[in-house]
């Protein structure tokens, strides 16, 4: 059956051959060369994930599952590691966005890194294929440390390619924070993993979820509440949510490109989507989901409030990334996966889109971020103009655009679930969010242009341009840029109607076709005969001894599926709705669906009067709140109160306690002190020495006599 | 035939070898070098052959030869290896070649004692692993410590002296505590028995009064805490570190200190099980301090050395950690690590020996920029770098992973043990990195720093393998697992085997109540 398609692990292999030609040859070879290497490899993996996602689409639903385990990876006991990569709708939705978005924009990188050396091109496009190999790791990955590695390895990537232009301090300080901060939320991922091994027996996926079915959710905190908990501060790490977001708006120091594809559309999603791929475990834990949920909304709205004042274009993107990642956990949290998953690939388009795009003003401006310093692009750069006005009015909500209906779908599952406050909260960040856009949509591309004074000003934020010739004419975005600016604004406009809710007569397909995902279990016993696990893998002899775990895991797969399909009644959709309810639904959602679509045109309409009809009102609004403003474009200083609460006493206390008072004092003062007794003491007992035998006769003496007189007084 | 005595030994009749050679003036130097490279070589093609010859599968010990050497005590030689003990000594086989080949830059008076000496050292590394007689296990013991004595008083840097002989007396306090350890064993023996006898597995299965025991394995465990070295016993290591010459270093960060840890997983664990199980939650607890004091510690050093002598503290604590889970994965882990911490640490020493043989300097601040000079050394750095840090695909997170898992799933440590200890991934990432990031990216700021050569052939020829090492033992770990997966094994059921004096601490995640359905 799905044996016979191409395999999955080529899926990653590609890009990771890419890599690795890059990375070896990379000086040897000419810019196109490394260029096109680089997009066929990921272009390729894009070929062969839609090959097997094709033939995973022909399988019946309760069949849609392609499985290959490569090798053993780690076995110690009775904790056995395959190296195992598996396709479910979920995952053919993540691999096709990310090897598909990540081709255009390599695509684009091939004339946005074009000024940079032949070494240098090379390196950017082997860190780049390096990324999407590990994403697809990520995304394929069949158990949680396969899925580690994936995980922690977009974050290397990221690590090395903000930090790209490593000369510059705050180039590599942004990636080391980037890969320290993801680092802390590793950190709880693999006590998550500790917990799940000793309570579950297993780190797979699906034997997880069909373990899942033994289980009632958690009415306290316990376990699983705590368990989930570790792997969603994981996520905050990843996702840049609270606590962890902090990294992410510093990461735009990296080339544009590598903020369209890392820290936009793919990796930062990876927290979400780690989330839907353990539905049925997260949602026995709804204390949990409540934490999940409420942080991702204030992490919407706290990100939008900063990204209304911010005048860094890729930093009002980042924050808006920051505030939309929300809205996805948001769906997380109140058990709206599809919504979540949906929401996370309409975002890939119009985010990646208004990256490229920010990227493309970037490069025909030579470096200019600032927005006060640009204006009036319009005319200039129309291609550019007309792409990003697609993403910015899909942001918005604006229907049919694709950002209205995944957001829409999860305000209305907010709303449906009862949460009525974090409803509130996403309303308000929606109507945030139209105004922030268009803020810079206006401030970029409208208004008067600024940017005539700022030409020569050279290479902020990138890095050998310096020289690039002053033009009258700002140039457009060439056909290579152009092109993915192209298909990308056709999906931010197009790729929500797969989504159409039932309420406006949509069939909603890709509900249809992710929920299996969500709850893979539940199917039971007839969804994964055995014969499903005991595919015979392709190089399953490049493993000693694979074949005695070969049949170990048959067993226990074996074991798994005679399971009874229990958990049916725990899910979140309410499942007996009478028609008169589903029709009082209807018309509720459909009344907020209408709300939504007013607050986005006021947001909308906010700006326009602010930033493009009256900016010196801006102004003066600025400066009647300064002290507001001020918060604001500080960041809230979180920076600051991380800086001055973490970091320094950290580094305060190891050195002047740890290093020099507790190990070059104490402790080795013992040692040396050791040392000094003996030899005083020896100084001491040399004075005694005299080899005078007269002193030795009148010692023996002094010590006969207190030898009495000890007997004596006694 | 003798493979192994072969194995242990053939270094030996090498260094009479090279002592035969007059070289009074140095100018035989370049063909001492060679041989001396050549005949480590052989020594590690021995080790493999050592691992082509073994039995995976064999819980015994295999190799296994024994003749008696002092007939009135009954001390024998007598060796054999399973394969923790075989991983141990093609790790020395290989680091050694590795290392003598790094030496050829940088040390250039008494070149031919400098050979000599690094491959006594290496026999008695070897000796160390292979030994089954308690009191030959000791004699090689402190017989390692007599070439490095002088690999750091006379090829080191300036605080030589004062460093080694920190480090010969930090070492001989906690051996001398062991040998009367070792010779109380025996007279046991001979009241039990009538014989005495320093045969490990006759004296496995001594019975032991509790109090002796608890003594006993003090002495022990303090002796090889020492070498690990386990916080607070660590301060000779940093000193030791600092001032030896590249080539000590990496042997004694890649191979000396896994005698400590070895000693305590095949001595003083499974000779007083009950004794160590009840000492277990204390020495783990010493380790996960060690794991952050060092991490911490590490992070403010000014010297790149010193730096990576700080966090092998931090890295043997975790291998401590591993072993006193008593669990089959933190055992292993355990072993997995010590293997790595030689790769990795081992690699960090041989590219800090690099910059400071071009520099003379091991100083960060006198670096930056370096990835604009270098790219190919840097390249490099990063590598082991990431293995350092446990990044997954590379061997640091296989050993961290199963310590971790290990150590969270223990019945003798409580799951804070675990926590804690994996802090230091965040630390280790915080301390590695900032330093990386001052060494090699910004601009180059040094002027002295703008001609410094890349990677010379005979470098790349030091580094390669080492980089392939880590990539291999990350990707396929099973080729080093599945060797030492019965001695594991037989090393936990041992110390379950006697019931724990302690009694089991309840776990604080037990399932609560009502979780579970039917």
């Amino acid at each position: 059956m799905v044996g016979t398609s191409v395999p999955l692990a080529l899926i990653p292999l590609l890009p990771f051959a890419g890599f690795l030609f890059n990375g070896v040859f990379g000086r040897k070879v000419s810019k196109s060369v490394s260029g096109l290497v680089a997009c066929l490899a990921v272009g390729g993996a894009f070929v062969v994930a839609a090959l097997n996602v094709w033939s995973l689409v022909q399988q019946p639903v309760e069949q849609r599952i392609i499985e290959q385990t490569v090798f053993w990876w780690i076995s110690s006991g009775d904790l056995q590691l395959p190296l195992q990569f598996r396709l479910d709708p979920l995952g053919a939705l993540m691999v096709l966005v990310v090897s598909g978005i990540g081709t255009l924009i390599h695509v684009y990188s091939t004339a946005y890194m074009h000024e940079e050396a032949d070494g240098e091109y090379a390196r950017y496009f082997s860190y780049l294929n390096l990324f999407a190999a590990f994403m697809l790791v990520l995304v394929l990955g069949a158990n949680f440390p396969v899925m580690f590695v994936g995980w922690e390895g977009v974050g290397l990537c990221s690590y090395l390619l903000i930090g790209f232009w490593f000369k510059k301090k705050s180039a590599s300080d942004a990636g080391k924070k980037a890969f320290v901060v993801n680092r802390i939320g590793d950190f709880a991922f693999l006590i998550g993993m500790f917990m799940a091994f000793k309570e579950f027996g297993t780190l797979d996926f699906l034997a997880i979820a069909e373990k899942t079915t033994l289980y009632q959710p958690e009415v306290t905190f316990g376990l699983l509440s705590v368990m989930t908990l570790m792997f969603f501060v994981g996520a905050t790490g990843k996702s840049a949510q609270i606590p962890l977001y902090v990294w992410l708006p510093d990461a735009m120091e990296g080339p544009t490109p590598v903020s369209a594809l890392i820290h936009a559309a793919t990796m930062v999603t990876a927290g979400v989507y780690m989330i839907g791929r353990n539905a049925d475990l997260f949602s026995l834990a709804p204390q949990t989901m409540l934490i999940i949920a409420t942080i991702g909304a204030l992490t919407a709205l706290m990100a939008a409030t900063i990204g209304l004042v911010q005048n860094d274009i890729k930093r009002v993107l980042a924050y808006s990334t920051v505030s939309q990642l929300g809205y996805m956990f948001l769906a997380m949290g109140v058990g709206a996966f599809t919504g979540g998953i949906f929401h996370l690939y309409t975002h890939a388009f119009f985010k990646a889109l208004m990256f490229l795009g920010s990227g493309a003003v970037i490069h025909a401006l030579h470096g200019e971020q600032d927005m006060r310093k640009m204006g009036g692009l319009k005319q200039h750069l129309p291609i550019t103009f007309w792409t990003f006005l697609m993403g910015t009015i899909a942001i918005a909500g604006v229907p049919p655009l694709a950002g209205f209906f995944s957001k829409d779908e999860i305000l209305w599952k907010t709303f449906e679930s009862g949460h009525t406050v974090l409803w509130v909260v996403g309303m308000i960040t929606a109507f945030l969010t139209a105004t922030y856009m268009f803020r810079l949509l206006y401030m970029t591309f409208y208004c008067e242009p600024k940017w005539a004074h700022s030409h020569g000003h050279g290479s902020h934020g990138h890095g050998s341009n310096v020289d690039h010739a002053h033009e009258a004419h700002l140039h457009d975005a060439p056909p290579a840029m152009a092109i993915p600016l192209m298909i990308l604004a056709v999906g931010a406009v197009l790729a929500g109607l797969v989504g159409v809710p039932h309420a406006l007569n949509g069939s909603n397909r890709i509900e249809a076709f992710l929920e299996p995902s969500f709850h893979p279990a539940r199917a039971g016993a007839t969804m994964f005969p055995g014969s499903t696990h005991a595919v015979p893998s392709p190089q399953a002899d490049v493993a000693p001894a694979a074949g005695d775990h070969a049949a170990q895991a048959a067993d226990t797969h074996g074991e798994m599926t005679v399971a009874p399909a229990v958990g049916g009644e725990h899910g979140l959709a309410p499942a007996g709705h009478g028609a008169e309810a589903a029709h009082a639904d209807t018309a509720t959602e459909l009344g907020l669906m209408a709300l939504s679509v007013v607050v986005a045109l006021a947001g909308i309409g906010l700006a326009t009067y602010f930033f493009k009809s009256n900016p010196q009102k801006a102004d003066q609004v600025q400066q009647s709140f300064a002290g507001v403003h001020r918060v604001l474009l500080n960041k809230y200083y979180v920076d600051e109160f991380y800086d001055a609460v973490v970091v320094q006493p950290i580094k305060r206390t190891s050195e002047r306690l740890l290093w020099k008072v507790v190990d070059a004092g104490v402790i080795d003062g013992a040692v040396n002190g050791t040392g000094f007794i003996v030899r005083t003491g020896g100084a001491i007992m040399r004075l005694v020495q005299t080899g005078s035998v007269r002193v030795y006769a009148a010692s023996v003496f002094v010590g006969v006599l207190v030898v009495i007189g000890y007997y004596l007084a006694r | 035939m003798a493979l192994l005595s072969f194995s242990i030994f053939l270094p030996t009749l090498g260094a009479l070898l090279l002592a035969l050679i007059p070289n009074r003036d140095g100018s035989r130097d370049g063909l001492i070098r060679q041989l001396a490279l050549g005949i480590s070589l052989v020594a590690f093609a021995l080790t493999l052959a050592l691992w082509a010859g073994f039995d995976v599968n064999g819980a015994e010990f295999q190799f296994v030869e024994r003749t008696m050497w002092i007939d009135v005590f009954n001390v024998e030689y007598y060796i054999g290896i399973d394969g923790v003990s075989l991983m141990l000594i093609v790790l020395t086989g290989f680091l050694t070649p590795i290392s003598l080949l790094a030496s050829w830059g940088s040390v250039t008076k008494k070149v031919k004692e400098f050979s000599i000496f690094m491959l006594v050292l290496e026999t008695a590394m070897i000796g160390v692993f292979s030994a089954l007689d308690v009191f030959l296990f000791y004699v090689f013991w402190d017989a390692v410590l007599i070439p490095m004595y002088f690999l750091i008083g006379v090829w080191g840097y300036d605080r030589r002296i004062y460093a080694s002989i920190k480090f010969l007396l930090f070492t001989m306090a906690g051996s001398v505590l062991m040998l009367v350890a070792i010779i109380l064993l025996a007279v046991l023996h001979q009241q039990q028995t009538g014989s005495y006898s320093f045969d490990l597995l006759e004296l496995y299965a001594l019975q032991i009064p509790a109090g002796t025991a608890n003594l006993c394995f003090l002495a022990f465990a303090l002796a090889f805490s020492i070498k690990v070295p386990l916080f607070p016993l660590h301060t000779w290591l940093p000193d030791a570190h600092v001032e030896a010459p590249t080539a000590g270093s990496v042997i004694l960060a890649g191979v000396m200190l896994k005698m400590g840890t070895y000693g305590l997983m095949r001595f003083a664990f499974p000779l007083f099980p009950e004794a160590a199980t009840a000492w277990a939650p204390f020495i783990a607890t010493l380790a996960v301090i060690g794991i952050v004091y060092g991490a911490l510690v590490a992070m403010v050093q000014p010297d790149m050395k010193k730096l990576v002598a700080y966090s092998s503290v931090s890295h043997l604590g975790f291998v401590v950690l591993g072993l006193c889970a008593l669990t089959v994965n933190g055992v292993q882990g355990a072993a997995y690590q010590m293997l790595n911490h030689g790769i990795s640490t081992g690699g960090l020493f041989l590219i800090v020996g690099m910059l400071s043989d071009r520099r003379h300097t091991r100083l960060i601040a006198e670096f930056g920029g370096l990835k604009s000079v270098m790219p190919k050394l840097v390249a490099a750095f990063l590598i082991i770098t990431l293995s350092s840090i446990a990044m997954p695909g590379l061997n640091g997170f296989v050993g961290e992973f199963l310590i971790l898992m290990g150590s969270w799933r223990s019945e003798v440590l409580l799951p804070r043990f675990t926590v804690v200890a994996a802090s230091g991934v965040i630390l280790s990432a915080v301390y590695m990195l900032w330093m990386f990031q001052r060494v090699n990216y910004g601009e180059v700021t040094n002027p002295k720093n703008e001609t410094l050569p890349d990677l010379s052939v005979r470098e790349w020829c030091v580094l390669a393998p080492v980089v392939a090492l880590a990539v291999v033992m990350g990707v396929f770990p099973n080729i080093f697992l599945q060797p030492m997966a019965p001695a594991v094994e037989r090393m936990v059921q041992r110390m379950e085997r006697r019931p724990a004096i302690t009694q089991v601490i309840p776990q604080a995640e037990a399932p609560v109540a009502g979780t579970q359905a039917r």
